[in-house]
C-alpha cells in the first residue's frame, strides 16, 4: 500500500532526507523553516537511521558543519531562511571552490535585512547569480507543491554527488508552511564506509598507504593553477546547463500568452490559467524548476509562438532578467511582483497580463 | 467538485486544528486537498486564519482571494472577509462578539451560535467542532466514516479518548446552524 500523509512542506523535505540516506543535519532555527528541525529532533532519527542532526550555534557554524561532513562524503545538508543564508554565504563559496556535494535549502522569506517571515521569492539574485564570491553556480531546484519538497532532498542529493556540486532547494514560506498530500517512498540506506570510498574517491575518509593523501582546499597561490581550477569549474556548469534543466509546461501547446514563475508562484498562475481560459484568453504557464540551469532553450522556442511573456515572481522583478536574456528581444517581457511577504491572487496576475499585452498596449521595447 | 474554504478568527479558537481535521479526512476520502495558515505572531493571539482546498481535481493555487465558503469567528475576520466570498457563495459566522453583521445581499449567510453551545456543553474545546459540523450540514463534502478518520489523523494519540465527544458536538453543529439569507 502506498504511504500517503499529509504534510507541510518543511516537514516533507525532512522526511525527504531521512529516506535519501541522508547522514548529517546542522541547522539553526528561523522562521518560516524551523520545522525542518523540529521535524528531525520529533522523529526519532537516531533509532531509524542513525543520522546526526544537531542544532549549531548559528548558521555560519551550520555551514561549516556540513563542509566538514561533505568533505568526509557523507550526504549532509542545512537549511535555513533568507537572513540565515546571507550569514552562510562564505561557507557555501568554500564549498564551490572544494567541490563539496550538499544540500541547502532557503524557505525564502521578505528581506532585505530580517524583513518579514512571510513568503517572498526576492532571493533569486543571491541564489543563481552568485552569492558568496568567486565564480561559481549551485544547481538550484524550485519545488511548486509540498510533494516536490519531499521529492527534491532525494533528487538533490543525487544532482550533488552526481556533479560533485552545492544544489540549492529554492522554496518560500507559502511552500514551506502549507500542508499537502505527500507520496512517500522507501528509505535508501545510508552508506557504509566502504560504499563512501568507492564512491567518492576524493572524500577525506583517512590515508590508506595504496593512495596519495585527499586534501580538500580551495586555496591555490600558483594563478595559472588556479585559472585551469576555475576553467574546470566552468565546464562542469556549463555540462550541466546542457544536461540537467528541468521545468513544466502546462497549457503551452497553443498558447498566445505565457506566465512564466517558479513556486508558489506558480501555483499561482497555473489558477490564473484557468482563470484566463475561461475568460478565453489562451495563456500558458512555463513553470522553471531548475534555476540553474535554466530552461532558456525553452523560452526561445516559446518565444517563436507567444506574442507577450508575463513573468510572475515575488519580487521587484530578478528572474524577469534571465527570461529576457533567454528571449532576446523575440517579444515582450514584463515581470508583475509582490514584495514584502504579500502574495499575489490569481486573477490579480490575470489582469496585469491582460492590461500589458491584450488591452491595446502598443509594445515599447525594453531597454536597459 | 471544488471547494474553496477560509477559516478566519482569533489564535486559539481551533481556526488552523478545524482546517486541519478538514484537511486529514478529506485525503482520507481519496480527494486532493490543501492547507495554507496564516503563521508566525499571529498564532500567538492575535487573528488567525486558514485556506482549506478540498477538490476532486489537482489543486492549482493553493493561495487565493476569492472562497465559496467563508466561516468566520472574529469581528476582525468579518472585516477582512465578508467581500472575499465569492458571488452566490456561503458566509457561516458565529454572532457571539460581532458587532457589525454581514451586509452583503448576493452570498448565502448562516449563523451558529457555537461559542454559547460550547459554553451550555462545558466543552469549550469542541467549540470549532461545533462550527465545523454547521459548515458540514451546508457542504456535505466529507462522509462521517472519513471524519472520523480525519480526527483520528489529526489528534496526537493521547487525545483520540476525546474523538467520541468531537463527533458528537460535528452532529450538533448541524442542528443548531442558522439560515440568515439564502438565496433563492
Amino acid at each position: 500500500m502506498k504511504d500517503i500523509r499529509l504534510m507541510k512542506g518543511n516537514e516533507a523535505i525532512a522526511e525527504g532526507a531521512i529516506r535519501a540516506g541522508c547522514d548529517g543535519y546542522f541547522g539553526y532555527p528561523i522562521t518560516p523553516q524551523s520545522e525542518v528541525m523540529e521535524y528531525l529532533f520529533a522523529n526519532k532519527i537516531k533509532e531509524r537511521t542513525g543520522m546526526i542532526v544537531l542544532q549549531a550555534e548559528s548558521e555560519i557554524a551550520s555551514i561549516h558543519m556540513v563542509y566538514g561532513g561533505a568533505a568526509c562524503g557523507k550526504r549532509v545538508m542545512t537549511s535555513s531562511s533568507s537572513p540565515g543564508i546571507s550569514l552562510m554565504q562564505e561557507g557555501i563559496s568554500f564549498m564551490a571552490g572544494t567541490e563539496l556535494p550538499c544540500l541547502l535549502l532557503n524557505v525564502v522569506r521578505g528581506g532585505p535585512g530580517l524583513g518579514t517571515i512571510q513568503p517572498s521569492q526576492s532571493d533569486y539574485f543571491q541564489t543563481v547569480k552568485g552569492g558568496g564570491h568567486g565564480d561559481y553556480k549551485m544547481i538550484v531546484l524550485a519545488p511548486a507543491s509540498v510533494q516536490e519538497m519531499y521529492d527534491f532532498a532525494k533528487l538533490g542529493f543525487e544532482l550533488a554527488f552526481k556533479h560533485r556540486i552545492q544544489v540549492m532547494v529554492l522554496s518560500d514560506g507559502a511552500i514551506g508552511q502549507m500542508m499537502e498530500k505527500v507520496e512517500l517512498d522507501e528509505q535508501v540506506p545510508r552508506w557504509t564506509d566502504a560504499e563512501i570510498k568507492a564512491m567518492s574517491p576524493w572524500a577525506t575518509t583517512g590515508k590508506t598507504p595504496d593512495r596519495e593523501r585527499n586534501i580538500i582546499t580551495s586555496l591555490d597561490l600558483n594563478p595559472v593553477k588556479q585559472e585551469i581550477i576555475n576553467i574546470n569549474l566552468q565546464k562542469k556548469f556549463k555540462h550541466i546547463q546542457e544536461t540537467e534543466v528541468r521545468f513544466e509546461r502546462i497549457q503551452c501547446d497553443d498558447a498566445e500568452y505565457l506566465f512564466v514563475a517558479y513556486g508558489s508562484s506558480a501555483r499561482i498562475c497555473q489558477k490564473a490559467v484557468l482563470l484566463g481560459r475561461e475568460r478565453g484568453i489562451k495563456v500558458g504557464l512555463l513553470r522553471p524548476i531548475t534555476l540553474f540551469p535554466y530552461p532558456s532553450d525553452e523560452l526561445a522556442k516559446l518565444a517563436k509562438q507567444v506574442k507577450g511573456m508575463l513573468s510572475v515572481e515575488m519580487s521587484a522583478g530578478q528572474m524577469v532578467e534571465d527570461v529576457r536574456l533567454s528571449v532576446n528581444g523575440a517579444v515582450p517581457v514584463e515581470h508583475y511582483g509582490r514584495l514584502g511577504g504579500i502574495m499575489p491572487a490569481p486573477d490579480e496576475v490575470l489582469n496585469v497580463l491582460e492590461q500589458n499585452f491584450i488591452k491595446e498596449k502598443t509594445y515599447e521595447p525594453h531597454t536597459n | 467538485m471544488t471547494e474553496e474554504i477560509i477559516i478566519a478568527g482569533f489564535g486559539g479558537q481551533g481556526v488552523l486544528s478545524m482546517g486541519k481535521i478538514l484537511a486529514y479526512a478529506g485525503m482520507m476520502q481519496n480527494k486532493e486537498v490543501s492547507w495554507f495558515p496564516s503563521y508566525g505572531p499571529e498564532m500567538r493571539g492575535g487573528t488567525a486564519n486558514v485556506t482549506v482546498i478540498i477538490s476532486d481535481e489537482r489543486i492549482s493555487s493553493p493561495i487565493l482571494n476569492k472562497f465559496d465558503t467563508a466561516i468566520i469567528l472574529n469581528q476582525q475576520s468579518m472585516d477582512k472577509f465578508e467581500n472575499s466570498v465569492k458571488k452566490g457563495g456561503v458566509l457561516i459566522y458565529d454572532p457571539n462578539g460581532i458587532t457589525r453583521h454581514p451586509v452583503r445581499t448576493d452570498i448565502n449567510i448562516y449563523t451558529i451560535d457555537a461559542a454559547d453551545e460550547a459554553a451550555k456543553l462545558g466543552l469549550a474545546k469542541v467549540f470549532n467542532m461545533l462550527v465545523l459540523g454547521g459548515f458540514l450540514k451546508l457542504k456535505p463534502l466529507i462522509e462521517p466514516e472519513y471524519m472520523r478518520k480525519g480526527l483520528e489523523k489529526s489528534l496526537p494519540l493521547r487525545h483520540h479518548n476525546s474523538i467520541p465527544e468531537n463527533e458528537k458536538a460535528i452532529e450538533r453543529g448541524k442542528e443548531i446552524i442558522k439560515a440568515q439569507l439564502v438565496l433563492s
